[in-house]
């Protein structure tokens, strides 16, 4: 087997590199903004580092039980999903160790990892045989459906208004300030990505899919351990990829780390403020809610473009 | 004094029949096929809980442990007056999830199930199955008098006196009820037995697991469950 060309070995190390530190970015960020949060309830919330005792915690767990082969696969698929997006997407525009493997076509790429752990975790969750975690996957599949609508809107109308689907093409276009940013540009498509965005954080108005009060807690009721700490593993990297690919299209990505650190911190801050002042839709609302506002604006940002 | 009183339970020796939907029977699917449904048999494992070992190393075991001791995930499970005391824990007054206590809706993730209060038979039931369902190391804290001696539901007919003869605790808050500080105070106790290794619950239920199913069978009449069902 020849290597494609241009890969080099020493990418798999700068990859692991990248991984490291978005794992570390992302069980940090997640901790600040439930912290964030609690501060909105008057509460002070968890200490910043909980991520990491919990994580340890769940790998230190004695005892495990499998309910078979696609249980036991189902986080691996949802972690393999969080870092497939983040390992073929670059993260530092400019900066040659971090990006990644990125290649021509990854456009779709990313659009299709964004979908694969939920598929995974649909498997997974549902060999458990627990009665809410189908109830969960029914609910979490319909709603990233329509969810994702609005953004698969957006990037069809970005990748017609720059003539590729390279996201490091698409970043260069948007170097040199704020105006040549997709966010200024085209801002039909962005804010119908918002919608998309705002709509798969699995944050209120859109958490019905793990709704802790009414279906204890939806997909996951099964998972515990270390089964529990890959999928806590991937909810600390899985936002902060989305967040990439979302910075990368529309907000001119990052050209160091300071940079990538800010500006993922305040687009997750978004559906994070958003979600403690909305209560929550049931999914036929929320789906309703994509169809009937997200749904026009990408389409009308095809029509502009 | 026993635990459940002679006098108010009559016909104690009577079998009670399994309930309808336990029953085996055979189904026919869609596709003409024939196929036999063993609810006890198909829904719940039979095997009996393990004792499971330490770390190899003492300072990975006294890592864990701080882990542990610092990621106490509260089951959901309320029963009798106590639940109420551990609501204002969420709030803002008293706030638990500044020391690491999280409250996670299946037994399946969480760590420690406070028994709060009184338990009648019929509960005792759900909680050695949520209990049971709970992965190790699992802690159990009781609380309130009730769980220690019956308290104020001593002579009752239906509730159980002592918790430690159905499920090992490792932790009494006595009162009734205790205020939200006490359940604090006693979490802070807990850690301190976790990270000593003394919390071992999970290991002294597997090892007297045939005492303590004596026990509970003793009380719970209608056992319409395996042995040992996660």
């Amino acid at each position: 087997m020849t290597p494609q060309p241009g890969f080099q070995w020493i990418q798999i190390l700068y990859a692991l590199a990248t991984l490291f530190v978005v794992l570390n970015y992302g069980l940090l960020m997640t901790a600040l903004v439930q912290k964030i949060a609690a501060r909105v309830s008057g509460r002070h919330g968890i200490p910043i580092w909980q991520n990491y005792v919990d994580l340890v915690k769940n790998f230190a767990l004695r005892s495990q039980i499998s309910h078979g082969v696609m249980y036991y696969m189902g986080p691996i698929f949802r972690l393999s999903g969080g870092i497939g997006l983040l390992l073929f997407v670059p993260t530092i525009y400019g900066l040659p160790w971090a990006q990644n493997f990125s290649f021509a076509g990854d456009l779709i790429l990313a659009l299709y990892f964004v979908f694969f752990g939920t598929l995974g975790m649909a498997l997974g969750a549902g060999e458990s045989g627990h009665p809410h975690s189908a109830i969960g996957v029914s609910r979490g599949l319909s709603q990233t459906t329509a969810a994702e609508l609005p953004l698969a809107l957006a990037v069809y109308a970005i990748a017609v208004q720059y003539h590729t689907l390279n996201i490091p093409q698409i970043v260069a276009a948007q170097q040199g300030g704020i105006a040549h940013w997709t966010l200024i540009t085209n801002p039909l498509a962005t804010i119908a990505a918002m919608f998309a965005y705002v709509g798969t954080m699995m944050r209120a108005p859109f958490d019905v899919v793990l709704a802790p009060q009414e279906i204890p807690i939806g997909p996951p009721t099964e998972y515990h351990s270390a089964y529990m700490a890959l999928m806590q593993t991937n909810r600390a990297i899985f936002p902060v990829a989305k967040t990439v690919v979302y910075m990368n299209l529309f907000f001119g990505g990052a050209s160091n780390w300071l940079e990538f650190a800010l500006k993922v911190f305040a687009l997750y801050l978004i559906p994070a403020i958003i979600g403690v002042v909305h209560p929550r839709f049931r999914v036929e609302q929320s789906i309703r809610f994509f169809l009937k506002w997200g749904l026009p604006v990408g389409v009308l940002a095809i029509l502009v473009v | 004094m026993k635990d459940i009183d002679e006098r108010f339970q009559k016909n104690r020796d009577r079998t009670v029949p399994l309930r309808e939907e336990l029953r085996p029977r055979t189904v026919t699917t869609p596709d003409g096929q024939e196929i036999l449904i063993e609810p006890l048999k198909d829904y719940f494992c039979e095997a009996a809980p393990k004792v499971h070992p330490k770390a190899y190393f003492q300072i990975v075991e006294n890592f864990y442990n701080w882990a542990r001791a610092n990621s106490l995930w509260i089951l959901g499970f309320g029963t009798g007056c106590g639940a109420i005391e551990m609501r204002p824990l969420m709030t803002p007054r008293f706030d638990a999830y500044r020391y690491g206590v999280q409250w996670r809706p299946t037994p399946r993730q969480a760590n420690l199930l406070i028994i709060s209060g009184y338990l009648s038979v019929k509960t005792l039931k759900r909680a050695i199955r949520a209990y049971e369902q709970m992965q190790g190391p699992k802690y159990v804290i009781g609380l309130g008098s009730c769980t220690i001696n019956g308290g104020m539901y001593w002579d009752s007919y239906n509730t159980i006196k002592r918790l430690d003869a159905y499920l090992p605790v490792d932790l009494y808050i006595a009162g009734c009820m205790p205020r939200p500080e006490a359940l604090l105070a006693g979490f802070m106790e807990l850690k301190k037995l976790i990270r000593a290794g003394k919390a071992e619950g999970a290991n002294k239920y597997a090892e007297n697991f045939a005492t303590y199913k004596a026990a509970q069978k003793s009380v719970i009449k209608d056992w319409d469950m395996p042995d040992y069902n996660w």
